[in-house]
Protein backbone atom coordinates (compact mmCIF):
# COMPACT_ATOMS: atom_id res chain seq x y z
CA UNK A 1 0.00 0.00 0.00
CA UNK A 2 2.78 2.41 0.91
CA UNK A 3 4.59 1.78 -2.37
CA UNK A 4 1.33 2.44 -4.22
CA UNK A 5 0.92 5.77 -2.47
CA UNK A 6 4.55 6.71 -3.12
CA UNK A 7 4.22 5.80 -6.81
CA UNK A 8 1.05 7.88 -7.09
CA UNK A 9 2.73 10.82 -5.39
CA UNK A 10 5.66 10.54 -7.79
CA UNK A 11 3.24 10.54 -10.74
CA UNK A 12 1.38 13.60 -9.42
CA UNK A 13 4.60 15.54 -8.96
CA UNK A 14 5.96 14.38 -12.31
CA UNK A 15 2.83 15.45 -14.21
CA UNK A 16 2.69 18.84 -12.52
CA UNK A 17 6.37 19.71 -12.57
CA UNK A 18 7.53 17.92 -15.72
CA UNK A 19 4.62 18.25 -18.14
CA UNK A 20 2.08 20.92 -17.16
CA UNK A 21 4.06 23.75 -15.59
CA UNK A 22 7.14 23.70 -17.88
CA UNK A 23 4.96 23.44 -20.99
CA UNK A 24 2.69 26.25 -19.82
CA UNK A 25 5.55 28.59 -18.92
CA UNK A 26 7.44 27.74 -22.09
CA UNK A 27 4.28 28.56 -24.04
CA UNK A 28 4.31 32.15 -22.75
CA UNK A 29 7.65 32.56 -24.48
CA UNK A 30 6.74 30.52 -27.56
CA UNK A 31 3.62 32.63 -28.02
CA UNK A 32 5.63 35.85 -28.08
CA UNK A 33 8.14 34.37 -30.49
CA UNK A 34 5.47 32.81 -32.69
CA UNK A 35 3.55 36.07 -32.97
CA UNK A 36 6.79 37.88 -33.75
CA UNK A 37 7.63 35.44 -36.53
CA UNK A 38 4.15 35.78 -37.98
CA UNK A 39 4.30 39.57 -37.86
CA UNK A 40 7.86 39.76 -39.20
CA UNK A 41 9.52 41.18 -36.11
CA UNK A 42 11.99 39.95 -33.52
CA UNK A 43 9.87 39.38 -30.42
CA UNK A 44 11.20 38.79 -26.93
CA UNK A 45 15.00 39.03 -27.06
CA UNK A 46 16.10 41.58 -24.48
CA UNK A 47 16.58 39.58 -21.29
CA UNK A 48 20.12 38.31 -20.90
CA UNK A 49 22.18 36.68 -18.18
CA UNK A 50 25.89 37.58 -18.41
CA UNK A 51 25.48 38.55 -22.02
CA UNK A 52 23.83 35.24 -22.86
CA UNK A 53 20.49 35.70 -24.59
CA UNK A 54 19.35 32.28 -25.87
CA UNK A 55 16.70 33.85 -28.16
CA UNK A 56 15.13 35.65 -25.23
CA UNK A 57 14.41 32.47 -23.31
CA UNK A 58 15.31 34.27 -20.08
CA UNK A 59 12.32 36.51 -20.66
CA UNK A 60 10.28 33.80 -18.92
CA UNK A 61 12.29 34.32 -15.74
CA UNK A 62 12.13 38.09 -16.08
CA UNK A 63 8.35 37.97 -16.56
CA UNK A 64 7.98 35.78 -13.50
CA UNK A 65 10.09 38.02 -11.28
CA UNK A 66 8.26 41.08 -12.53
CA UNK A 67 4.76 39.82 -11.91
CA UNK A 68 5.62 38.45 -8.49
CA UNK A 69 7.26 41.66 -7.28
CA UNK A 70 4.30 43.83 -8.30
CA UNK A 71 1.91 45.21 -5.75
CA UNK A 72 -1.01 42.89 -5.11
CA UNK A 73 -3.84 45.33 -5.12
CA UNK A 74 -7.23 44.30 -3.80
CA UNK A 75 -9.79 46.97 -4.62
CA UNK A 76 -11.53 48.33 -1.49
CA UNK A 77 -14.85 48.20 -3.32
CA UNK A 78 -14.49 44.51 -4.18
CA UNK A 79 -15.83 41.45 -2.41
CA UNK A 80 -12.51 40.45 -0.88
CA UNK A 81 -13.06 36.73 -0.41
CA UNK A 82 -14.47 36.01 -3.86
CA UNK A 83 -11.93 38.34 -5.45
CA UNK A 84 -9.10 36.35 -3.87
CA UNK A 85 -10.31 32.86 -4.73
CA UNK A 86 -11.28 33.55 -8.37
CA UNK A 87 -7.79 33.07 -9.90
CA UNK A 88 -7.34 29.88 -7.89
CA UNK A 89 -10.56 28.44 -9.24
CA UNK A 90 -9.41 29.03 -12.80
CA UNK A 91 -5.97 27.54 -12.27
CA UNK A 92 -7.42 24.61 -10.33
CA UNK A 93 -10.08 23.75 -12.90
CA UNK A 94 -7.55 23.78 -15.72
CA UNK A 95 -4.90 21.79 -13.94
CA UNK A 96 -7.01 19.10 -12.30
CA UNK A 97 -8.40 17.89 -15.64
CA UNK A 98 -5.00 16.44 -16.47
CA UNK A 99 -5.32 13.83 -13.70
CA UNK A 100 -7.22 11.32 -15.86
CA UNK A 101 -5.27 11.67 -19.11
CA UNK A 102 -3.09 8.63 -19.84
CA UNK A 103 0.30 9.75 -21.13
CA UNK A 104 1.79 6.34 -21.82
CA UNK A 105 1.06 2.59 -21.85
CA UNK A 106 1.15 0.69 -18.53
CA UNK A 107 4.74 -0.21 -17.65
CA UNK A 108 6.02 -3.12 -15.58
CA UNK A 109 8.64 -2.50 -12.94
CA UNK A 110 9.62 -5.20 -10.44
CA UNK A 111 6.54 -7.26 -11.16
CA UNK A 112 4.17 -4.35 -10.59
CA UNK A 113 2.04 -2.83 -13.29
CA UNK A 114 2.14 0.93 -13.19
CA UNK A 115 -0.36 2.87 -15.29
CA UNK A 116 1.16 6.02 -16.76
CA UNK A 117 -1.80 8.08 -15.68
CA UNK A 118 -2.34 9.90 -12.42
CA UNK A 119 -5.69 8.28 -11.63
CA UNK A 120 -7.47 5.64 -13.65
CA UNK A 121 -11.05 6.73 -13.02
CA UNK A 122 -13.79 4.70 -14.71
CA UNK A 123 -15.74 7.93 -15.13
CA UNK A 124 -12.84 9.77 -16.76
CA UNK A 125 -15.02 11.54 -19.31
CA UNK A 126 -17.53 12.88 -16.81
CA UNK A 127 -14.65 14.03 -14.64
CA UNK A 128 -13.19 16.02 -17.53
CA UNK A 129 -16.55 17.60 -18.37
CA UNK A 130 -17.23 18.41 -14.72
CA UNK A 131 -13.94 20.16 -14.11
CA UNK A 132 -13.83 21.67 -17.57
CA UNK A 133 -17.07 23.47 -16.82
CA UNK A 134 -15.73 24.71 -13.49
CA UNK A 135 -13.65 27.23 -15.42
CA UNK A 136 -16.75 29.37 -15.85
CA UNK A 137 -16.87 30.01 -12.09
CA UNK A 138 -13.50 31.69 -12.23
CA UNK A 139 -14.89 34.15 -14.79
CA UNK A 140 -18.10 34.76 -12.85
CA UNK A 141 -16.39 35.25 -9.51
CA UNK A 142 -13.69 37.52 -10.92
CA UNK A 143 -16.12 39.68 -12.85
CA UNK A 144 -18.77 39.91 -10.18
CA UNK A 145 -16.50 40.51 -7.19
CA UNK A 146 -14.47 43.21 -8.94
CA UNK A 147 -17.42 45.58 -8.75
CA UNK A 148 -16.43 47.24 -12.00
CA UNK A 149 -18.49 47.87 -15.12
CA UNK A 150 -16.01 46.44 -17.59
CA UNK A 151 -15.37 43.39 -15.45
CA UNK A 152 -19.12 42.79 -15.15
CA UNK A 153 -19.59 43.05 -18.89
CA UNK A 154 -16.68 40.73 -19.54
CA UNK A 155 -18.04 38.20 -17.07
CA UNK A 156 -21.52 38.26 -18.63
CA UNK A 157 -20.08 37.69 -22.07
CA UNK A 158 -17.76 35.03 -20.72
CA UNK A 159 -20.57 33.06 -19.08
CA UNK A 160 -22.73 33.20 -22.19
CA UNK A 161 -19.91 32.08 -24.45
CA UNK A 162 -18.59 29.32 -22.22
CA UNK A 163 -21.94 27.71 -21.49
CA UNK A 164 -22.98 27.90 -25.15
CA UNK A 165 -19.92 26.05 -26.32
CA UNK A 166 -19.92 23.64 -23.41
CA UNK A 167 -23.08 22.06 -24.83
CA UNK A 168 -21.42 21.53 -28.21
CA UNK A 169 -18.33 20.16 -26.47
CA UNK A 170 -20.36 17.63 -24.53
CA UNK A 171 -22.42 16.52 -27.51
CA UNK A 172 -19.30 16.08 -29.68
CA UNK A 173 -17.86 13.81 -26.99
CA UNK A 174 -21.02 11.68 -26.92
CA UNK A 175 -20.08 10.51 -30.43
CA UNK A 176 -16.63 9.45 -29.22
CA UNK A 177 -18.13 7.54 -26.30
CA UNK A 178 -20.57 5.83 -28.68
CA UNK A 179 -17.74 4.51 -30.83
CA UNK A 180 -15.74 3.12 -27.92
CA UNK A 181 -18.58 2.17 -25.57
CA UNK A 182 -16.67 3.40 -22.55
CA UNK A 183 -16.05 6.58 -20.58
CA UNK A 184 -12.70 5.32 -19.33
CA UNK A 185 -9.85 7.06 -21.14
CA UNK A 186 -7.40 4.10 -21.29
CA UNK A 187 -10.15 2.08 -23.04
CA UNK A 188 -10.58 4.85 -25.58
CA UNK A 189 -6.84 5.04 -26.25
CA UNK A 190 -6.60 1.25 -26.55
CA UNK A 191 -9.50 1.25 -29.02
CA UNK A 192 -7.59 3.65 -31.22
CA UNK A 193 -4.65 1.25 -31.51
CA UNK A 194 -6.42 -0.89 -34.11
CA UNK A 195 -6.22 -0.41 -37.87
CA UNK A 196 -8.46 -0.65 -40.89
CA UNK A 197 -6.95 -2.87 -43.60
CA UNK A 198 -3.79 -2.91 -41.50
CA UNK A 199 -2.90 0.59 -42.62
CA UNK A 200 -5.31 3.30 -41.50
CA UNK A 201 -5.24 3.76 -37.71
CA UNK A 202 -8.68 3.87 -36.07
CA UNK A 203 -7.98 7.29 -34.59
CA UNK A 204 -10.89 9.39 -33.39
CA UNK A 205 -10.27 11.91 -36.14
CA UNK A 206 -11.09 9.19 -38.69
CA UNK A 207 -13.94 7.49 -36.81
CA UNK A 208 -15.49 10.78 -35.69
CA UNK A 209 -14.33 13.49 -38.11
CA UNK A 210 -17.33 15.76 -37.49
CA UNK A 211 -16.94 15.45 -33.72
CA UNK A 212 -13.33 16.56 -34.09
CA UNK A 213 -14.27 19.55 -36.21
CA UNK A 214 -16.86 20.57 -33.60
CA UNK A 215 -14.67 19.83 -30.60
CA UNK A 216 -11.71 21.95 -31.68
CA UNK A 217 -13.48 25.34 -32.00
CA UNK A 218 -15.72 24.63 -29.00
CA UNK A 219 -12.70 23.85 -26.87
CA UNK A 220 -10.87 26.96 -28.04
CA UNK A 221 -13.98 28.94 -27.08
CA UNK A 222 -13.72 27.42 -23.61
CA UNK A 223 -10.16 28.71 -23.28
CA UNK A 224 -11.41 32.22 -24.14
CA UNK A 225 -8.61 32.93 -26.60
CA UNK A 226 -8.71 34.63 -29.98
CA UNK A 227 -10.92 34.26 -32.05
CA UNK A 228 -13.20 33.65 -29.06
CA UNK A 229 -11.71 36.29 -26.76
CA UNK A 230 -14.84 38.39 -26.40
CA UNK A 231 -14.85 38.10 -22.57
CA UNK A 232 -11.40 39.70 -22.56
CA UNK A 233 -11.43 41.79 -25.71
CA UNK A 234 -8.29 43.74 -24.83
CA UNK A 235 -9.10 46.58 -27.19
CA UNK A 236 -12.69 47.27 -26.10
CA UNK A 237 -13.49 46.09 -22.58
CA UNK A 238 -10.48 44.90 -20.71
CA UNK A 239 -12.24 41.86 -19.43
CA UNK A 240 -13.32 40.08 -16.31
CA UNK A 241 -9.81 40.15 -14.80
CA UNK A 242 -9.23 43.86 -15.20
CA UNK A 243 -8.96 44.77 -11.51
CA UNK A 244 -6.34 42.09 -10.91
CA UNK A 245 -2.68 42.87 -10.60
CA UNK A 246 0.65 41.24 -9.86
CA UNK A 247 0.75 37.61 -8.81
CA UNK A 248 -3.01 37.04 -9.09
CA UNK A 249 -3.09 38.28 -12.64
CA UNK A 250 -0.15 35.98 -13.35
CA UNK A 251 -2.21 33.10 -11.96
CA UNK A 252 -4.99 33.92 -14.41
CA UNK A 253 -2.52 33.87 -17.28
CA UNK A 254 -0.91 30.67 -16.05
CA UNK A 255 -4.37 29.10 -15.87
CA UNK A 256 -5.00 30.10 -19.46
CA UNK A 257 -1.78 28.54 -20.69
CA UNK A 258 -2.41 25.39 -18.67
CA UNK A 259 -5.80 25.20 -20.36
CA UNK A 260 -3.99 25.18 -23.71
CA UNK A 261 -1.79 22.29 -22.62
CA UNK A 262 -4.72 20.31 -21.20
CA UNK A 263 -6.80 20.91 -24.28
CA UNK A 264 -3.95 19.71 -26.50
CA UNK A 265 -3.62 16.59 -24.37
CA UNK A 266 -7.36 15.99 -24.68
CA UNK A 267 -7.29 16.42 -28.45
CA UNK A 268 -4.37 14.00 -28.70
CA UNK A 269 -6.08 11.45 -26.43
CA UNK A 270 -9.55 11.51 -27.92
CA UNK A 271 -8.89 12.13 -31.59
CA UNK A 272 -5.28 11.28 -32.32
CA UNK A 273 -4.71 7.99 -30.58
CA UNK A 274 -3.22 9.26 -27.31
CA UNK A 275 0.10 7.52 -26.84
CA UNK A 276 -0.47 5.17 -29.79
CA UNK A 277 1.99 5.24 -32.66
CA UNK A 278 0.51 4.06 -35.99
CA UNK A 279 1.38 0.40 -36.71
CA UNK A 280 3.32 0.07 -33.45
CA UNK A 281 2.19 -3.00 -31.50
CA UNK A 282 3.63 -4.21 -28.19
CA UNK A 283 6.29 -6.26 -30.00
CA UNK A 284 7.35 -3.62 -32.54
CA UNK A 285 6.10 -2.26 -35.82
CA UNK A 286 3.55 -4.43 -37.67
CA UNK A 287 2.71 -3.06 -41.12
CA UNK A 288 -0.31 -3.80 -43.26
CA UNK A 289 1.65 -5.86 -45.78
CA UNK A 290 2.87 -8.22 -43.06
CA UNK A 291 6.31 -6.70 -42.63
CA UNK A 292 7.40 -6.44 -39.01
CA UNK A 293 10.19 -4.69 -37.15
CA UNK A 294 11.03 -6.25 -33.80
CA UNK A 295 11.69 -3.86 -30.95
CA UNK A 296 12.56 -4.12 -27.27
CA UNK A 297 9.62 -3.33 -24.94
CA UNK A 298 11.51 -0.41 -23.44
CA UNK A 299 11.99 1.21 -26.85
CA UNK A 300 8.30 0.74 -27.62
CA UNK A 301 7.30 2.42 -24.35
CA UNK A 302 9.65 5.33 -24.89
CA UNK A 303 8.40 5.77 -28.46
CA UNK A 304 4.80 5.85 -27.23
CA UNK A 305 5.39 8.41 -24.49
CA UNK A 306 7.36 10.51 -26.98
CA UNK A 307 4.52 10.30 -29.48
CA UNK A 308 2.05 11.56 -26.86
CA UNK A 309 4.27 14.50 -25.92
CA UNK A 310 4.88 15.29 -29.57
CA UNK A 311 1.13 15.39 -30.27
CA UNK A 312 0.56 17.65 -27.26
CA UNK A 313 3.28 20.05 -28.39
CA UNK A 314 1.90 20.04 -31.91
CA UNK A 315 -1.60 21.00 -30.77
CA UNK A 316 -0.24 23.70 -28.48
CA UNK A 317 1.53 25.14 -31.50
CA UNK A 318 -1.61 24.83 -33.64
CA UNK A 319 -3.58 26.82 -31.06
CA UNK A 320 -0.98 29.57 -31.04
CA UNK A 321 -1.13 29.64 -34.82
CA UNK A 322 -4.92 30.01 -34.74
CA UNK A 323 -4.71 32.68 -32.06
CA UNK A 324 -2.42 34.88 -34.17
CA UNK A 325 -4.20 34.27 -37.47
CA UNK A 326 -7.89 34.92 -36.93
CA UNK A 327 -9.67 38.12 -35.92
CA UNK A 328 -12.12 38.29 -33.02
CA UNK A 329 -15.71 37.13 -33.52
CA UNK A 330 -18.57 39.52 -33.05
CA UNK A 331 -20.84 38.51 -30.20
CA UNK A 332 -23.93 37.83 -32.30
CA UNK A 333 -21.82 35.80 -34.74
CA UNK A 334 -20.44 33.83 -31.84
CA UNK A 335 -23.85 32.87 -30.50
CA UNK A 336 -25.16 32.08 -33.96
CA UNK A 337 -22.20 29.82 -34.67
CA UNK A 338 -22.65 28.04 -31.36
CA UNK A 339 -26.40 27.57 -31.20
CA UNK A 340 -27.57 27.59 -34.78
CA UNK A 341 -24.74 25.89 -36.62
CA UNK A 342 -22.61 23.80 -34.30
CA UNK A 343 -25.35 22.52 -31.99
CA UNK A 344 -27.60 21.04 -34.74
CA UNK A 345 -24.51 19.52 -36.34
CA UNK A 346 -23.49 17.98 -33.02
CA UNK A 347 -26.98 16.50 -32.54
CA UNK A 348 -26.85 15.18 -36.08
CA UNK A 349 -23.45 13.65 -35.40
CA UNK A 350 -24.82 11.69 -32.44
CA UNK A 351 -27.81 10.38 -34.37
CA UNK A 352 -25.80 9.49 -37.48
CA UNK A 353 -23.08 7.76 -35.46
CA UNK A 354 -25.67 5.68 -33.64
CA UNK A 355 -27.40 4.85 -36.91
CA UNK A 356 -24.16 3.75 -38.59
CA UNK A 357 -23.29 1.56 -35.61
CA UNK A 358 -26.76 0.03 -35.73
CA UNK A 359 -26.61 -0.93 -39.38
CA UNK B 1 -13.00 -3.67 -14.32
CA UNK B 2 -11.52 -2.32 -11.15
CA UNK B 3 -12.37 -3.23 -7.63
CA UNK B 4 -14.28 -0.84 -5.40
CA UNK B 5 -11.18 -0.31 -3.29
CA UNK B 6 -9.07 0.47 -6.35
CA UNK B 7 -11.62 3.07 -7.38
CA UNK B 8 -11.56 4.74 -3.98
CA UNK B 9 -7.78 4.80 -4.15
CA UNK B 10 -7.94 6.43 -7.59
CA UNK B 11 -10.18 9.17 -6.22
CA UNK B 12 -7.76 9.60 -3.36
CA UNK B 13 -4.99 10.19 -5.87
CA UNK B 14 -7.16 12.76 -7.62
CA UNK B 15 -7.60 14.52 -4.29
CA UNK B 16 -3.82 14.48 -3.90
CA UNK B 17 -3.48 16.01 -7.35
CA UNK B 18 -6.00 18.74 -6.46
CA UNK B 19 -4.18 19.61 -3.24
CA UNK B 20 -0.85 19.82 -5.09
CA UNK B 21 -2.42 21.99 -7.77
CA UNK B 22 -3.80 24.39 -5.17
CA UNK B 23 -0.46 24.41 -3.34
CA UNK B 24 1.32 25.70 -6.45
CA UNK B 25 -0.91 28.77 -6.51
CA UNK B 26 -0.73 29.32 -2.75
CA UNK B 27 3.06 28.99 -2.65
CA UNK B 28 3.40 31.44 -5.54
CA UNK B 29 1.22 34.04 -3.80
CA UNK B 30 2.96 33.56 -0.45
CA UNK B 31 6.40 33.97 -2.00
CA UNK B 32 5.27 37.08 -3.77
CA UNK B 33 3.87 38.55 -0.54
CA UNK B 34 7.41 38.75 0.87
CA UNK B 35 8.78 40.91 -1.92
CA UNK B 36 5.87 42.94 -3.24
CA UNK B 37 5.35 46.57 -2.15
CA UNK B 38 2.13 47.89 -0.65
CA UNK B 39 1.37 51.58 -0.99
CA UNK B 40 -2.21 52.40 -1.95
CA UNK B 41 -2.85 55.95 -3.10
CA UNK B 42 -6.11 57.76 -3.67
CA UNK B 43 -5.93 57.38 -7.44
CA UNK B 44 -5.27 53.66 -7.20
CA UNK B 45 -8.25 53.14 -4.94
CA UNK B 46 -10.69 54.38 -7.55
CA UNK B 47 -12.66 52.07 -9.77
CA UNK B 48 -10.78 51.67 -13.04
CA UNK B 49 -12.60 53.23 -15.94
CA UNK B 50 -9.89 53.99 -18.50
CA UNK B 51 -8.55 56.88 -16.45
CA UNK B 52 -11.86 58.74 -16.30
CA UNK B 53 -13.78 59.56 -13.13
CA UNK B 54 -16.07 56.57 -12.57
CA UNK B 55 -19.67 57.31 -13.50
CA UNK B 56 -22.55 55.61 -11.75
CA UNK B 57 -22.71 52.22 -10.12
CA UNK B 58 -21.24 49.09 -11.72
CA UNK B 59 -24.59 47.43 -11.07
CA UNK B 60 -25.93 48.42 -14.44
CA UNK B 61 -28.63 46.77 -16.44
CA UNK B 62 -27.58 44.14 -18.87
CA UNK B 63 -29.23 42.53 -21.84
CA UNK B 64 -31.64 39.87 -20.61
CA UNK B 65 -30.81 37.79 -23.67
CA UNK B 66 -27.99 36.42 -21.53
CA UNK B 67 -30.69 34.88 -19.35
CA UNK B 68 -32.39 33.15 -22.29
CA UNK B 69 -29.08 31.67 -23.39
CA UNK B 70 -28.58 30.30 -19.88
CA UNK B 71 -32.06 28.72 -19.96
CA UNK B 72 -31.45 26.98 -23.29
CA UNK B 73 -28.08 25.88 -21.96
CA UNK B 74 -29.65 24.08 -19.00
CA UNK B 75 -31.98 22.23 -21.36
CA UNK B 76 -29.14 20.89 -23.46
CA UNK B 77 -26.65 20.31 -20.69
CA UNK B 78 -29.14 18.01 -19.00
CA UNK B 79 -29.60 16.27 -22.35
CA UNK B 80 -25.86 15.64 -22.59
CA UNK B 81 -25.86 14.20 -19.07
CA UNK B 82 -28.57 11.72 -20.10
CA UNK B 83 -26.88 10.85 -23.38
CA UNK B 84 -23.61 9.71 -21.82
CA UNK B 85 -24.91 6.60 -20.04
CA UNK B 86 -26.93 5.75 -23.13
CA UNK B 87 -23.81 5.98 -25.31
CA UNK B 88 -21.86 3.68 -23.01
CA UNK B 89 -24.39 0.83 -23.13
CA UNK B 90 -25.45 1.28 -26.75
CA UNK B 91 -23.01 -1.37 -28.00
CA UNK B 92 -24.18 -3.93 -25.45
CA UNK B 93 -27.77 -3.49 -26.58
CA UNK B 94 -26.79 -3.97 -30.23
CA UNK B 95 -25.10 -7.25 -29.28
CA UNK B 96 -28.30 -8.41 -27.59
CA UNK B 97 -30.27 -7.56 -30.73
CA UNK B 98 -32.08 -4.65 -29.05
CA UNK B 99 -30.24 -2.01 -31.06
CA UNK B 100 -33.25 -0.69 -32.96
CA UNK B 101 -35.24 -0.33 -29.71
CA UNK B 102 -32.60 1.70 -27.86
CA UNK B 103 -31.90 3.77 -30.97
CA UNK B 104 -35.57 4.70 -31.23
CA UNK B 105 -35.66 5.59 -27.53
CA UNK B 106 -32.79 7.99 -28.00
CA UNK B 107 -34.21 9.38 -31.24
CA UNK B 108 -37.45 10.28 -29.42
CA UNK B 109 -35.53 11.88 -26.56
CA UNK B 110 -33.24 13.92 -28.83
CA UNK B 111 -36.23 14.75 -31.06
CA UNK B 112 -38.21 16.27 -28.18
CA UNK B 113 -35.23 18.37 -27.17
CA UNK B 114 -34.58 19.36 -30.77
CA UNK B 115 -38.17 20.65 -30.77
CA UNK B 116 -37.16 22.92 -27.91
CA UNK B 117 -34.29 24.21 -30.01
CA UNK B 118 -36.59 24.77 -32.97
CA UNK B 119 -39.01 26.67 -30.71
CA UNK B 120 -36.27 28.93 -29.34
CA UNK B 121 -35.00 29.42 -32.89
CA UNK B 122 -38.45 30.34 -34.24
CA UNK B 123 -39.04 32.74 -31.35
CA UNK B 124 -35.79 34.47 -32.32
CA UNK B 125 -34.08 33.72 -29.01
CA UNK B 126 -30.99 32.41 -30.75
CA UNK B 127 -30.58 35.73 -32.49
CA UNK B 128 -28.60 38.33 -30.61
CA UNK B 129 -29.83 41.28 -32.64
CA UNK B 130 -33.57 40.80 -32.84
CA UNK B 131 -35.44 42.12 -35.81
CA UNK B 132 -38.50 44.25 -35.19
CA UNK B 133 -40.75 41.33 -36.14
CA UNK B 134 -39.95 39.62 -32.83
CA UNK B 135 -40.38 42.68 -30.68
CA UNK B 136 -43.76 44.16 -31.53
CA UNK B 137 -45.65 42.33 -34.24
CA UNK B 138 -48.44 44.92 -34.50
CA UNK B 139 -46.19 47.93 -34.81
CA UNK B 140 -43.99 46.24 -37.34
CA UNK B 141 -46.93 45.37 -39.57
CA UNK B 142 -48.07 48.95 -39.66
CA UNK B 143 -44.56 49.97 -40.51
CA UNK B 144 -44.32 52.03 -37.30
CA UNK B 145 -41.27 52.31 -35.12
CA UNK B 146 -41.38 49.89 -32.19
Amino acid sequence: MLTLILISLAKVVAILLVIILPLATLLTWVERKQSAVMQDRLGANRADILGLRVWGLFNIIADGIKSFSKEDWVPPFANRFLFNIAPFVGLFAAMVTFAVIPFGPPIHIAGQEIALQVADLNVGFLYILAFGSMGVYSVVLAGWSSNNKYAQLGAMRGISQMISYEVVLGLALVGVVLVHGSVRLPDIVAGQGEHWFGWIPKWGVFTQPLAFLLFLPAAIAETKRVPFDIPEGESEIIGYNLEYSGAKFALFLLGEFIEIVVLSALLATLFFGGWQVPWLADSGFVFGNGATVEMAPLVVTVLRIASFLLKVVFFCWLQLLIRWTLPRFRFDHLLRLGWREMLPLALLNVVVTAFVMLS
Amino acid sequence: MQSMQGMQFAFGVVLMFMVMGLLIGIVALTLSSFIRPHNPTEQKLQIYECGEEPVGSPWMQFNNRFYTVALVFILFDVEVVFLFPWAVIFNDFIKQGLGAFIFAEMAVFVGILALGLVYAWAKGDLEWVRTRRFMKPAAARKGGVA
